[in-house]
């Protein structure tokens, strides 16, 4: 297992640093941030000093050899608007971000299992076919529509839930948090269900598939011939078997809800940092853009990571093969 | 103590009924093993599941009697089924790497098992599932009781299934093809093992099989059944060494034996008929050589220990 992991965080590196030239050069190419930076009136000499102060009179090589060589002692560069380094700028963003998006995914597992759990074991009936229904709504209506509903319903008529912002934050362990505070967790309730939407339609489909498949094995008709419990087959024997396929789509899932809270964030006016890299690319701001996407690529490394951890945890079989 | 009467389970497909199992009467006595033959789509296996209430729609029991220790349990609510089944009726499947859960223990299985009848704490169930083990001859089982199924032989798998199986000493064990998928010696060791502890325990054992030979060396009794019916049965040796239906006599004759060697083997003519499209009457009588304008009616069952259904009985000596 420790081989493994070692071998793992050494892919993980190379990962990052082919990422970090595709980014750089891609970013590179997109523009001029001086067109935005200064204003329409700016001296030759004030252009020729913002761009020595950024550093972008250099060749690219050059540029991206300083900006590996800085990255390594933890510096991705200065943010061109907030002037601040670009990692603080965005770790400033994250923690809204994680939270909304560890909320979207505790709900489509909360209530994604065991709609998918009913769908699947009454095959053919109403309830599965209403189930599958609402499943497909779930998957094919924008994303940024169900959030307009959302809001029209639940706080414009009913007026029962906040519609924008994060709300009184509060601290847990040193975090902060929404979901310390009563108003914090009013707040994130609606961004949470919206961002979970998609999400809570394809744990269903899982499931129930996963349910679908595993019902009619051998093991499944021997458990019931040993007098097992309905309960206890479905929740034990069942399961643990279809938890696996499930993880391993969350765990890519996850990562897609926190890189693409974009739309959420931006219905919602949350605060993450969704909204803040769709603001950076307008301006070109190119080290918060570049340090954001190395951020996000980190974290599915780590996502994968984990998910690889809990497999052998779920499935023996895979045990001991590393 | 297992009485079936004129049991019948019928499947209800979209395109007509199929009786899988047509008015079977078999019994089964403590200690006794009773061999279950026929080939595949005979229902055979059909029977077995009917016995513990656990044929999946959309086959149901439509009628007969189940009779268990005098308790009829075709009418018997899912409940009481549901506290028979691995306790005083077990089950052994044919396949031993498709019945064991992949990514459960062993020991959780067995555990399980003890617990789902009895109240009784895991140490002590443990204990128990650890001597089952031992039972079956599964060397070092308080440590092998740990491991996964995958990492276990087909042999072995089997041997934790028959000791799943005699976890709680039932009455009754319905093995269904529990050795086809194992190789020959493994099989050999199994059926030996089985045997023996049938007779120590006392249980009655129904071995569902498409070898003759097999239950030739295992069963007292011996069952032959065709498109959903018994065709014959009686003790073991009166039946294969006299058999009387021509189905019998042909299963009989088709099997190989060593000094028969190089002479072509002698086959069943035809195929067995589709569910759909069985003859009506004798439903061999198609296949048969011997078959008149008679066979158009159901022959009945004939009386007595060895019994037929046949208008033609053969009167045979051994081989033909």
């Amino acid at each position: 297992m420790t081989a493994f992991i070692i071998r793992r965080l050494l892919q993980a590196v190379m990962v990052l640093l082919v990422t970090s030239v595709i980014v750089f050069v891609g970013v590179y190419a997109i523009g001029d941030p001086l067109e935005i930076l200064l204003p329409a009136d700016a001296t030759p000499a004030e252009r020729a000093q913002v761009t020595r102060t950024l550093g972008l009179d250099q060749p690219l090589p050059v540029q991206y050899f300083g900006f590996l060589m800085r990255a390594l002692q933890g510096d991705l560069g200065t943010s061109f608007v907030y002037n601040q380094p670009a990692v603080q700028v965005i770790l400033q963003r994250l923690p809204a971000t994680l939270e909304l998006a560890f909320c979207a995914l505790l709900l489509a597992l909360m209530i994604g299992i065991p709609l998918g759990l009913l769908a699947g074991l009454r095959p053919g009936t109403r309830t599965e076919e209403t189930v599958m229904t609402g499943s497909i709504l779930g998957f094919s209506l924008p994303n940024f529509w169900q959030g307009m509903m959302l809001i029209m319903i639940f706080a414009v008529m009913l007026g029962w839930l906040p519609s924008t912002g994060r709300g009184r934050t509060g601290t847990v362990l040193g975090i902060e948090t929404s979901l310390a505070t009563m108003d914090g967790i009013r707040h994130l309730i609606l961004p949470a269900l919206n961002l979970a939407l998609a999400k809570i339609a394809l744990v269903i489909r899982l499931t129930r598939t996963g349910v679908q498949e595993t019902m009619p094995l051998d093991f499944i008709k021997f458990a019931r011939a040993r007098g097992l419990s309905g309960r206890r087959i479905v929740s034990v024997h069942v399961m643990k078997n279809i938890m696996i396929p499930i993880i391993t789509v969350l765990g890519i899932e996850f990562g897609s809800l926190i890189a693409f809270a974009v739309v959420t964030e931006t219905i919602f006016a949350w605060p993450g940092i969704g909204k803040l890299i769709i603001d950076s690319i307008n301006i070109l701001d190119r080290p918060v853009v570049v340090a954001y996407i190395l951020v996000i690529v980190a974290m599915f490394i780590t996502i994968n990571l984990i998910v690889d951890i809990l497999y052998s945890v779920l499935d023996p079989r895979i045990r001991g093969k590393r | 103590m297992l009485d079936l009467r004129e049991l019948q389970t019928h499947f209800f497909t979209p395109a007509g009924v199929v009786k899988a199992v047509d008015g079977v009467s078999l019994t089964v006595n403590r200690g006794e093993i009773v061999g279950l033959v026929g080939e595949s789509g005979s229902g055979k296996s059909i029977t077995g599941f009917s016995i513990i209430g656990l044929v999946d729609p959309p086959g149901r029991n439509v009628g007969g009697q189940i009779l268990f220790n005098g308790e009829d349990l075709l009418g018997a609510p899912e409940r009481r089924l549901r506290q028979l089944r691995g306790n005083r009726i077990a089950m052994i499947f044919q396949d031993p790497m498709m019945t064991l859960n992949p990514v459960l223990s062993i020991r959780t299985h067995m555990v399980e098992t003890v617990l789902a009848h009895e109240k009784v704490g895991r140490a002590e169930a443990l204990r128990r599932s650890v001597e089952a083990l031992e039972m079956v001859g599964i060397p070092d089982a308080a440590r092998r009781i740990e491991s996964y199924p995958h990492e276990f032989s087909g042999g072995m798998r089997q041997r934790v299934a028959i000791a799943i199986a005699l976890l709680h000493r039932p009455d009754l064990i319905i093995a269904d093809e529990p050795t086809t998928a194992l190789d020959v010696t493994i099989q050999a060791q199994i059926l030996a093992q089985v045997q023996k502890l049938c007779r120590e325990l006392g249980m009655g054992l129904i071995w569902i099989s498409h070898d003759l030979g097999v239950v030739a060396g295992l069963a007292d009794r011996v069952a032959v059944m065709y498109a959903g019916k018994i065709v014959e049965q009686g003790p073991v040796d009166e039946v294969l060494d006299h058999p009387r239906h021509p189905y019998t006599q042909g299963l009989v004759n088709s099997a190989p034996l060593a000094n028969e060697r190089g002479k072509p083997l002698r086959q069943i003519r035809g195929a067995a008929p589709p569910p759909l499209q069985r003859p009506q009457g004798c439903a061999f009588r198609t296949r048969c050589d011997h078959a008149t304008d008679r066979c158009l009616q159901e022959p009945p069952e004939s009386e007595g220990v060895h019994r037929w259904r046949c208008f033609h009985p053969r009167n045979m000596e051994g081989r033909a």
